[in-house]
């Protein structure tokens, strides 16, 4: 079965069943690994990606559901070789340890972001609250997402 | 003391040894190369698992070779050529593989300028490094390592005679850098074992058995549809061609499988009563002084549940057969935090010589001690051996590394002090009961990895031991900091081990300092004397003393305001004993649950490599450690592991973490300490300090739940 999809603005047709999800589909067929598995079960947010510009989790999304939709993952973010202003406040802040949840996290604050350019400690918080850290990166990954917001505001 | 030519990352060693891990290692070849296109290659023993490691040891070598950061490249170890550096563990990187690192480096440096010397007719005092391109004085020539450098040069073995720069020069030391790992991580390329994709590669899954040590009765191969199951002994997967495929088929075959027998857990709800009627081995670690006849004796008892990895990227790996029978060979990619001793477990389990296999180091999510890295790799090596020749990636399931790597251990300790009239401790007794620490891989003659259990005939796996002190397994930081003059030591080793424990961050050291230091509080107030003063009042080490006045005075202790339902607490603690010193002051507000509202971390890891990196992994381990205190507890019923989902096993989320302060105090004078484990155990009983401040009655078995909470105030 072919199913035709928009990934980081190109069109791509893939030859699976249309329940595959999306994780597998984005990782293995079209090679991008920016986008992680941590659960499966959409609670912890490492696989989370944009579709039509809302957050998803990717491990939850059927391919079908994503049929004829934009999904934009971490590697879609950065536009021409330039980090995104969310990448380049991480890099700023090394707002990271192991690294592994912070795709999820940028692509949930990349959505927060777009409706909400502005928004509160609470309103941060309260995204993020579906995506999951072990190593406690949490306090600089808010300072970046803030310093990332502020600089979006005035770029 | 800047002027004195001190060795900071130096441990103190014999004369005849090679410092750190040279010892083991000392051929030059072993640890460095210069390539062509005029960077550096390091080739270390030691891994990164999401700690920063590889960075601070880049900037040792860029410093002692005098070249730039960039032009450094750490990498990736493996068993084929890397020196074996053991095991990345116990915040010793810096200390083994950094000072081996600073030697060679140096070294290095003097071989290639006397090279140099005696080609331009000079003396080495003449020449003048600069990024690696080294000038001659008064003249115009110049030339650069790499136009010097051959293989030849460094086939011969370290000396350590050439003396490190002194740290009061350092221009790359000390300053914080830039994570070399981080920028493939933060644009989401390719850098995690999860994402190598190999020529042919099989996706694997496996099905774990309803119990822990279940024997396989039967199963319904036709059932992995899509895949091919594959069997040997209990031990059960499947692969397939597509990653999904193997998942679901993994779990069609799951609901086939018929298994008897099992391991019967112990009752969770007598968990204390299990850990001190298990069949055990004492040992007394401490005896000395004479206990007083007379003063007032006050006792307690604390415990702490069994705690999960619980990283957010399952374990993986990947491996691949190549011939078959007497001949075969095998490779791993593997996440492990020991490549070689992986590969001595894999050995055995799968009954072959070790120098048929290698293990290649990719990194993985982050790594909190023994987590299932290792076991996945058998897993792979055995489902691999079903794929003709082509590799198979295996990634657990959450359920599964919920469920089935290894824990660590549950603790409990029961601690007894006699306080004299001044309010003085004359007397400490501190009795612990606790599994081993360490399952780690290539300790055992027998294999420690999971499914070597399952194999037929089945291994029996080791009973989880401790090293001695001071590093210590259940026993770390049992041994109380302060000036105790009569102390008496013990503690009971389970030799059985119903769940699988293993190392996991600060290993006994966080139930001991929660024990030690909620005791210290409840002594400080039997005493009548406040918190901070009744720590001062029993720590001579200066070290000691500065951290926790560092920390007081950050948090501003004495102008603490108590509002309604909230508290603040103290603790310290030096890790190991010998390493790192951190006091800890937690801020707690009672809602319905405990809310940490601020950590204030006062840190003394002597010489500072990358002050970022220390303050990062300090405020890492100080969240992971308010999750621990606060929410984690692994659950089981009397057949299996039940905390298998993030919604049975919760950890700290976003909108619960704490404001993290740390305060570094640099030593330029004391040998450089890991930090990855300096606040864990001290974080914890911090924030029970706080808690009993806020609630005006001590809770001593961890984590502090709304539920115990409740129970402690109706009992009150």
């Amino acid at each position: 079965m072919s199913i035709s999809l928009t990934v980081n603005g190109k069109a791509h047709r893939v030859d699976a069943p249309d329940s595959t999800p999306l994780l597998y589909v984005l990782r293995n067929d079209l090679g991008l690994k920016g986008t992680r598995f941590g659960c499966g079960t959409g609670h912890c947010g490492a696989c989370h990606v944009l579709l039509d510009g809302h957050t998803v989790a990717a491990c939850d999304t059927p391919l079908w559901s994503a049929a004829g939709k934009a999904v934009t993952t971490v590697e879609g973010l950065a536009g021409n070789g330039v980090p995104h202003p969310l990448q380049q406040a991480f890099l700023d802040e090394q707002a990271a340890q192991c690294g592994y949840c912070v795709s999820g996290v940028i692509m949930t604050a990349a959505g927060l972001l777009s409706a909400n350019p502005s928004p509160s400690d609470e309103d941060l918080r309260c995204a993020l609250d579906r995506n999951l850290c072990r190593c406690g990166a949490h306090t600089r990954m808010l300072r970046a997402i803030k310093q990332a917001a502020e600089a979006m505001r005035h770029g | 003391m800047a002027d004195r030519p001190v060795d900071p990352l130096l441990i103190k060693r014999p004369a005849d040894a090679l410092p750190g891990s040279l010892q083991n290692n000392p051929r030059l070849s072993a640890w460095i190369r210069f390539e062509r296109n005029g960077t550096v290659s390091i080739t270390g023993g030691k891994v990164e698992i999401g700690q920063g490691i590889l960075t601070s040891l880049a900037q040792i070598a860029a410093e002692e070779l005098d070249v730039r950061l960039d032009r450094i490249r750490m990498l990736a170890a493996t068993t084929a050529t890397s020196p074996n550096e053991g095991v990345t563990s116990g915040s010793l990187s810096i200390q083994d593989s950094g000072a081996a690192i600073r030697y060679v480096c140096a070294e290095v440096r003097a071989i290639l300028l006397g090279e140099a010397a005696a080609e331009f007719g000079v003396s080495t005092d003449q020449l003048k490094v600069t990024d690696g391109t080294i000038a001659i004085d008064g003249r115009a020539t110049t030339t650069t390592y790499w136009a010097i450098a051959t293989d030849a040069l460094f086939e011969r073995n370290a000396t350590a005679k050439v003396v490190p720069k002194n740290p009061s020069t350092y221009q790359i030391v000390g300053k914080p850098a830039k994570r070399v790992d981080l920028a493939d991580k933060v644009l989401g390329r390719p850098r995690y074992v999860h994402d190598v994709v190999l020529p042919g590669m099989l996706f694997g899954r496996v099905v774990r058995p309803n119990r822990p040590r279940a024997k396989l009765e039967s199963f319904d191969a036709s059932q992995a549809i899509g895949g091919t199951a594959v069997r040997d002994g209990s031990f059960l997967g499947v692969i397939a061609e597509r990653e999904e495929v193997a998942i679901k088929a993994a779990e069609k075959l799951a609901a086939t499988a018929r298994w008897s027998g099992g391991v019967t857990l112990p009752e969770a709800g007598q968990l204390d009563a299990f850990m001190r009627t298990a069949r055990s081995e004492a040992t007394v670690l401490i005896g000395k002084g004479t206990p007083p006849a007379e003063g007032r004796v006050v006792r307690a008892s604390y415990a702490k549940p069994f705690i999960a990895h619980a990283s957010i990227g399952p374990s993986c790996a990947i491996a691949q057969w190549n011939g078959a029978g007497d001949s075969a060979r095998l490779t791993v990619h593997s996440h492990t935090q020991g490549i070689f001793n992986l590969r001595a477990d894999l050995a055995k389990a799968l009954r072959m010589p070790e120098d048929r296999i290698v293990v290649n180091h990719v990194e993985g999510a982050g790594c909190y001690g023994h987590n299932a890295a290792d076991d996945v790799a058998l897993d792979a090596a055995l489902l691999a051996r079903a794929a003709n020749g082509r590799p198979v990636q295996v990634v657990w399931t959450r359920e599964q590394e919920l469920g089935w790597a290894p824990f660590g251990s549950a603790m409990a300790i029961d601690l007894q002090a006699t306080l004299d009239a001044n309010g003085r401790v004359v007397d400490w007794r501190h009795e612990l009961y606790s599994n081993g620490h360490s399952s780690r891989p290539g300790r055992d003659p027998r294999p420690t990895l999971l499914s070597a259990g399952y194999l037929d005939p089945p291994f029996e796996l080791p009973i989880a031991i401790d090293m001695p002190l001071p590093n210590g397994g259940s026993e770390r930081n049992a041994v109380p900091d302060y000036d105790f003059p009569c102390q008496h030591i013990s503690k009971h080793r389970l030799l059985e081990m119903p769940i699988r424990v293993s190392a996991l961050r600060s290993l006994g050291g966080f139930g001991n300092v929660f024990a030690i230091e909620s005791f210290m509080d409840e002594l400080a107030a039997a005493a009548g004397i406040e918190p901070v003063a009744f720590r001062l009042q029993h720590l001579s080490d200066p070290r000691g003393r500065a951290v926790i006045e560092a920390a007081a005075k950050r948090a501003r202790w004495d102008g603490y305001r108590r509002a309604e339902g909230s508290g603040h607490g103290i603790a310290f603690s030096r890790y190991k004993n010998t390493s790192a010193y951190a006091a800890v002051i937690a801020e707690v507000s009672l809602e319905r649950e405990v809310r940490v509202t601020r950590l204030v971390c006062a840190v003394d890891v002597g010489l500072v490599i990358n002050p970022d990196g220390v303050i990062n992994q300090v405020e890492g381990g100080a969240v992971q450690g308010t999750s621990w205190a606060l929410k984690e507890a692994v659950k089981f019923d009397r057949e299996r592991i039940t905390s298998t989902s993030w919604e049975d096993y919760p950890i700290l989320k976003f909108s619960e973490v704490p404001a993290v302060e740390v305060e570094l105090i640099n030593r330029m004078d004391a040998p450089t300490t890991g930090a990855g484990e300096a606040v864990q155990a001290p974080v914890g009983a911090a924030i029970a300090n706080a808690v009993a401040d806020a609630l005006g009655v001590r809770i001593r078995t961890l984590p502090l739940t709304a539920e115990r909470i409740q129970a402690a105030i109706a009992e009150q």
